[in-house]
């Protein structure tokens, strides 16, 4: 995860620089967080074109809003929850939203335990190496090929979980989801990219 | 989620569905011993709590894209009208 902003700098001063209309704190902002915006919104509406103008219109509201933020939560949650709605409402629009899709999902194939529920066909040791190997390099494109890969709802929890590093109570604030629904998508998003790791990338 | 009952030991099966809420800190203190105890007898299900763990970590590895410069230039000249408007 990549620290939100220059070292040193806070949410308080960022809010009281954007209140003044300091340029340079909309800069460090949008520098901050548009790109994980626009990744956020294309869970919700169908093309890159539209979660860029849902991003764009969420600037336009956060520049209106900012002297009613309570800082009740942090800055980067209250535009991305400004965001979340947003693109919520669009996708709606465009008739497609984001299903929470709770039936059955097993994290690994069932076919790999033996009548009992013991494993069969345990997982085969990754090398200590594999979060070094898979974090850089040609192996980078098919992470996010893997991400790319899960259903909407999946992909949005684990996203702002583990790629923007938001908090439980964070994701399903943003996401209007309950926590328990919260913690169900992470874990399918998870588990699925596991599999797909170990199907497709580690045995390479 | 809860799909199972401590009335017995976890089985493996049923192991994997429980990564996460223990991770989250989400099963209750008897129900996270079981579910290590489970871990130290099991090595199947030990090194799948591993690469859950390391898949996270590759995950949180993982950057957002760098703003294009045609994207900044837009967003301070929607910064610019908002301001002059």
């Amino acid at each position: 995860m990549r620290a939100p902003y220059a070292a040193g700098v806070s949410d308080e001063d960022l809010v009281r620089r954007l209140r003044a209309g300091d340029e340079s704190a909309f800069s460090e902002v949008i520098n901050a967080y548009h790109p994980s915006m626009v990744r956020l919104a294309m869970s919700f509406v169908p093309s890159r074109a539209v979660a860029e103008d849902v991003a764009q219109d969420t600037w336009l509201a956060v520049l209106r809003g900012i002297d009613n933020f309570e800082g009740r939560s942090s800055l980067k949650t209250w535009i991305f929850h400004i965001l979340a709605n947003r693109a919520r409402s669009t996708g709606v629009r465009e008739q497609r939203s984001l299903a929470v899709d709770l039936g059955d999902e097993a994290s690994v194939d069932r076919r790999r335990f033996d009548e009992k529920g013991a494993w069969s066909d345990p997982p085969a040791p990754w090398s200590d190496e594999i979060v070094e190997r898979l974090s850089s390099g040609p192996f980078l494109a098919q992470v996010q090929e893997a991400i790319s890969r899960l259903p909407d709802a999946q992909r949005a929890v684990v996203t702002l979980r583990d790629l923007d590093g938001l908090s439980s109570k964070e994701v399903y604030d943003v996401l209007g989801i309950s926590e328990a629904n919260q913690r169900v998508l992470l874990h399918r998003g998870r588990s699925r990219i596991r599999a797909i790791f170990e199907d497709e990338v580690v045995k390479r | 989620m809860r799909l199972f009952t401590l009335r017995r030991d976890i089985v493996c099966r049923e192991a994997v569905e429980l990564v996460t809420d223990y991770l989250e800190g989400k099963l209750s203190g008897r129900e996270a011993r079981a579910f290590e105890a489970h871990l130290k007898a099991c090595d199947g299900c030990d090194e799948y709590v591993r690469q859950v763990r390391a898949t996270i970590e590759i995950l949180g590895n993982v950057q957002p894209e760098d703003l294009a410069p045609g994207t900044r230039q837009g967003l301070m000249e929607l910064y610019r009208e908002y301001k002059g408007g």
